[in-house]
């Protein structure tokens, strides 16, 4: 083995200056101020580091996190920009032994957590015999009517669940809390894992550390088997990518390869489930769900909803579709329940919880509203009903007896008096602390940790890891997580080799190459415009540049008029120095991209939003005239960078040809449209001029024909040319090509509308002449261009 | 009395639909006091799929979709219904400072159990001065049926009824603040009331046999669909139905369509799909009584 490190922990300069918090559990310093062993070999690695080279091997980690864009996103945040997800370099280790007790405590948890949804969702007889107040029940809004009596296909509710644990004060392990309707940070976890290996790789390798590969293959085996139909893709069901978890959902969909689907890409037709494609309805009945049980269907569940399915209740009554987890499962969350599932657990399997949860006391009992008051002191009061820890909601709560998020003169005993059935208390647990980097020493910080556990056929699997929740500061109560803090990796370390594991195929298994699925419909779609918007955002900024450049110059009356009712038309006014309409545009093409990230090289995100940021910051302060013209060149050569690494980059599938078909229309309809304008009946001085340069054709205008133009010459060079990009003839080539590829991907025999609409204007470009295409036959050209949009729209966007 | 009754709704697009899936609950419920002797739902054109249902409150559901462009959806809803209800105050209400003691007492999850009906829904917010309106109607000694009737009745007196005042859409805080409304904004604001003071209430739809003005010939289609409210009044007395538009508890002339903790439960007609442009709709009742 490679540089094992030697244990000789309490010589170890970190260890020595380490000074864990008085009375509070430690996570390497037991009770007797005794190095637990499991650290041994972390501590001696970073003892024998210099300083240097511990920021060498955090910006490692560092690196890994923003090459792969990790963050959080704030929901409702429309700017789409990413908010930094600080990461805590150095792990939280824990032994194997100890980690088993904490596995069979959340296994049985999980057991029990099953037995209480089949309960809510069946007899009730939890409620009936009194164990379970029915108000905690019937007012619930995550308890979800619908599913009243409706048995999940798989035979569970629950199939991925994650509890929140922490260390409390007598050293055992708490349960803080239960997320079972949509659990997110398993993604999280696996990049955490990653960035740690790249901190400390030499320790990693060395350190018998449990992988976390194995967990995540046993999950996908498992949805795979829930499939009916092996042919179908799994798909994880995404809010979409205003949610702040949205990075994490699109990272485990390619790690696991599934389909990241939303609302919007599925449709029900006879009870079943499908994703529309561009090639048609594909069945999907398998969804790992990571929306909220609530948004699932707006016509059965929350109305208002804008991200579910409509009918997608109904498939699943009619035992059709398989939800990882089950609808309705979001009430196993409400944090009341924790007040009763200690009894609950003794009456539904006859066993105590082997790992408790948090003290928790249902203000809506008169003995318990009693305790509750008079402990406020030590609680944390907030809804009962809520499925998320008071202080991590915008309600009002109290903690240590202090009000918050109410009323400045409200008084917490009339809270409690006034909402008593509302509200629940909590006993204000405090934390263990585990070591933090800052300034060159290890200093103890507050943590919980979030694990996950998965349903397999040989039941359920932890993962061993997860990860951790550092507090910002030495405030060890729970509550210390709600500003901010850190994330780290979570090390479950073995006293013996472990056996690698990872998702990729054994090296024995013959290569085969991967088929990407089908493209859903509205990837194609926001694809399509993308393109267009982009071309379309180019070809404004050149008439906004050809307008400021003659501007100031005497005798184009006539000319200008032109150019301003072109961009008019557009919706973009000319006497504005930096147009509104154009930025506007270019925010157009940033929202698409937006909602396609998953299917978008990280660079071409990137320079799109560079782009945003500059024309956004330059337009205050373009003046018109020459100035103007000369940003305008600025942002065109940035536009040419952006299209320049789409072209290089993006892989050649079904996704390129949308891309491509829009950039190719937005093309040929903005130049037939200005050829239209300026070689009408009556000449327009400058005008033919105006378009080659818009054309970006002036050189080969000068080498081909001469140096003045004509009508003919500029209708020849920017209409009829199949070898100028800038031609229509072009344009509408390439479109035609990508139809030859797309209808080989697509259901074969029947040309569509589309197809024969392309070929169609095609052929009728093709077959004119500079003396027969004059501006009418442009005009009707243009409108038959953009009836492609709608067509295309007809023939994939099912 | 038996009722021919005839619900047809129509909706026009300015420009076609494309697809569209719908969930309807119009279908009168077969429950002690209303037969239903036959009833059927027609929908033009005729949709792709079609499926009927019973939801968790009990009532009739029918989940329809279509897959093609369409202009206009019509429905046509008609049943033969034979009600017999003898609208009284229940003798075995209880006394209104008991109601707390009882509901704590209850163990039912079922669809007729009055917890479902005391929080607030997505139509029925806690509102101080609809629960203030209500406290001032009551009197000491009342049972949980003579508040019921009280505050109905106070509502009826004090509010006003307006068709132009409000839409399907106005919120029943707004509605009280205004004193006026409809029959959907006077249950609402019912519901809230009872509510407020810790009074299981629900939301009732239905259709309402109204007479002519005297002498007049009966107007086919002038009908509409209407609300009343119904309020759990102990274990023993069980639902009481009132209708605050019309002062009155409801009776022989009120047929029951489906029962929902707002109007949001009990919509005749919740849909989605895709359309470029508006859309008008029309609706038509007819409640004919054939004989008694």
């Amino acid at each position: 083995m490679a540089r094992k490190a030697k244990t000789k922990p309490v010589d170890t300069q970190l260890f020595a200056r380490y000074r864990p918090l008085p009375g509070v559990p430690d996570e390497l310093v037991d009770a007797q101020g005794v190095m637990r062993p499991v650290w041994a070999g972390l501590l001696a690695h970073m003892s024998g580091l210099s300083d240097a080279e511990v920021k060498d091997a955090f910006a490692r980690g560092e690196q890994h996190l923003a090459d792969t864009g990790v963050f959080f996103r704030k929901y409702g945040d429309k700017s789409s920009a990413g908010r930094d997800w600080p990461f805590s370099a150095v792990p939280i280790l824990l032994p194997e032994a100890e980690w088993h007790s904490i596995e069979a405590g959340l296994i049985q948890r999980a057991d029990l957590m099953e037995l209480l949804a089949a309960d809510l969702y069946g007899e009730n007889r939890l409620v009936a015999d009194g164990h379970l107040p029915a108000s905690l029940i019937a007012e619930n809004p995550e308890w979800l009517r619908p599913m009243v009596g409706v048995k999940p296909r798989s035979g569970h509710f629950l199939h991925f669940m994650a509890f929140e644990i922490g260390r409390g004060p007598d050293g055992r392990w708490w349960v803080l809390s239960d997320r079972t309707d949509a659990p997110s940070g398993a993604g999280f976890a696996l990049e955490n894992r990653v960035a740690a290996s790249r901190v400390f790789p030499d320790l990693y390798r060395t350190t018998n550390v449990h992988r976390l590969a194995g967990f995540f293959r046993a999950f996908r085996d498992a949805l795979e088997k829930l499939r009916s139909d092996p042919t179908s893709r799994v798909g994880i069901l995404t809010p979409g990518p205003l949610t702040d978890t949205y990075y994490e959902q699109a990272y485990i969909a390619r790690y696991l390869g599934m389909a990241l689907l939303e609302g919007e890409d599925l449709t029900v037709e006879n009870g079943q489930l499908y994703v529309r494609t561009v090639e048609g309805l594909a069945p999907v009945d398998v969804l790992w769900r990571r929306m909220d049980g609530i948004w699932a269907d707006p016509l059965e569940l929350r109305g208002d909803s804008q991200l579910g399915t409509p009918g997608l209740m109904s498939a699943v009554r009619q035992g059709n579709v398989t939800m990882v987890n089950a609808l309705g499962v979001g009430v196993l969350e409400t944090q009341a329940l924790m007040a009763f599932l200690p009894k609950i657990a003794q009456v539904l399997t006859g066993q105590k919880l082997q790992i408790p949860n948090v003290a928790t006391w249902w203000c809506g009992q008169e003995k318990e509203l009693a305790h509750v008051r008079a402990h406020a002191d030590r609680m944390l009061i907030g809804p009962a009903m809520a499925t998320r820890i008071a202080f991590e909601t915008t309600a009002p709560h109290a903690i240590g007896g202090q009000m918050r998020g109410a009323a400045d003169d409200a008084d917490l005993h009339d809270w409690l008096t006034d909402n008593a059935g509302g509200l629940v208390g909590k006993e204000l647990v405090t934390l263990s602390t585990t070591p933090f980097y800052e300034n060159g020493a290890l200093v103890p910080r507050p943590m919980s940790l979030r694990v996950f556990l998965a349903r397999t056929e040989s039941g359920w699997q932890v993962m061993p890891g997860g990860f951790a929740r550092i507090g910002a500061g030495t405030d060890t109560t729970a509550i210390s997580m709600r500003n901010g803090g850190s994330v780290a990796d979570v090390w479950v370390v073995s006293d013996t080799p472990v056996e690698p594991v990872t998702l990729r195929a054994p090296k024995s298994a013959p290569f085969v190459r991967a088929q990407p699925g089908p493209l859903p419909s509205r990837a194609a779609d926001n694809l399509f415009w993308l393109g267009r918007y982009v071309e379309r955002t180019e070809g404004l900024l050149r008439l906004v540049r050809a307008y400021n450049g003659r501007v100031n110059e005497a005798g184009n009356t006539a000319l200008l008029a032109t150019i301003r009712a072109r961009l008019k038309s557009y919706g973009v006014d000319a006497t504005e120095a930096f147009p509104a309409g154009v930025l506007n545009t270019l925010s157009s093409a940033v929202y698409s991209a937006s909602q396609i990230r998953d299917r978008f090289s990280v660079d071409g995100w990137a320079a799109l939003q560079d782009m945003e940021k500059s024309m956004t910051r330059i337009a205050k302060t373009t003046e018109t005239g020459s100035d103007a013209a000369q940003v305008m060149s600025v942002m065109l050569r940035k536009i040419a960078g952006f299209s320049g690494l789409v072209h290089e980059n993006m892989y050649r599938a079904t996704g390129w040809q949308f891309l491509s078909i829009g950039r190719s229309l937005e093309r040929a309809a903005m130049m037939t449209d200005l050829l239209a304008a300026v070689t009408g009946p009556t000449a327009l001085p400058g005008g033919l001029d105006m378009a080659i340069e818009v054309g970006d054709s002036i050189m080969v205008h000068r080498q081909r024909y001469a140096v003045f133009t004509s009508r003919e010459s500029v209708i020849d060079l920017l209409a009829l040319d199949e070898c100028n990009p800038r031609a229509v003839r072009f344009q509408l080539d390439v479109i035609a090509k990508c139809v030859d590829e797309l209808s080989s991907t697509g259901p074969h025999g029947q040309m569509t509308e589309f197809e024969r609409k392309v070929r169609l204007l095609q052929t009728s470009i093709i077959v004119h002449t500079v003396q027969t295409l004059d501006a009418e036959a442009l005009l009707t050209a243009r409108g038959q261009i953009y009836d492609l949009s709608n067509a295309l729209n007809a023939a994939f966007m099912h | 009395m038996i009722y021919d009754i005839k619900l047809q709704i129509a909706y026009q697009y300015a420009n076609p639909a494309v697809g569209g899936r719908h969930v309807v609950c119009v279908m009168p419920l077969d429950i002690p006091g209303q037969r239903v002797q036959a009833s059927l739902l027609d929908i033009t054109p005729r949709p792709e799929e079609r499926l009927d249902r019973i939801d968790f409150f009990g009532n009739r559901i029918t989940e329809f979709s279509f897959r093609g462009p369409h202009d206009a959806v019509a429905f046509t809803m008609k049943a033969r219904i034979e009600r017999l209800v003898i609208p009284n105050m229940p003798p075995n209400a209880i006394a209104l400072p008991d109601l707390a003691a009882a509901l704590a007492a209850q163990r039912d999850l079922g669809p007729a159990s009055p917890l479902h009906f005391l929080s607030t829904s997505v139509r029925v917010p806690r509102d101080r001065a609809m629960t203030a309106f209500a406290l001032g109607a009551l009197h000491p000694g009342m049972t949980v049926a003579e508040a019921v009737v009280a505050i109905g009745s106070a509502l009826y007196r004090h509010m006003k009824f307006d068709p132009k005042a409000t839409t399907v859409d106005t919120p029943a805080t707004e509605a009280f603040a205004k004193r006026q409304g409809v029959c959907q904004d006077f249950s609402h604001i019912m519901i809230a009331c009872l509510r407020g003071i810790g009074i299981p209430a629900g939301y009732v739809s239905g259709f309402l046999r109204t007479l002519p003005p005297p002498g007049k010939p009966r107007l086919e289609g002038a009908d509409a669909m209407h609300a009343w409210v119904r309020a759990w009044c102990g274990p023993d007395a069980g639902w009481l139905e009132f209708d605050p538009t019309n002062d009155k508890l409801a009776g022989e002339d009120h047929i029951v369509v489906a029962y929902g903790r707002d109007y949001s439960d009990v919509s005749p007609i919740k849909g989605t799909m895709r359309i470029s442009g508006g859309q008008k709709s029309k609706q038509a009742v007819d409640v004919i009584p054939l004989a008694g």
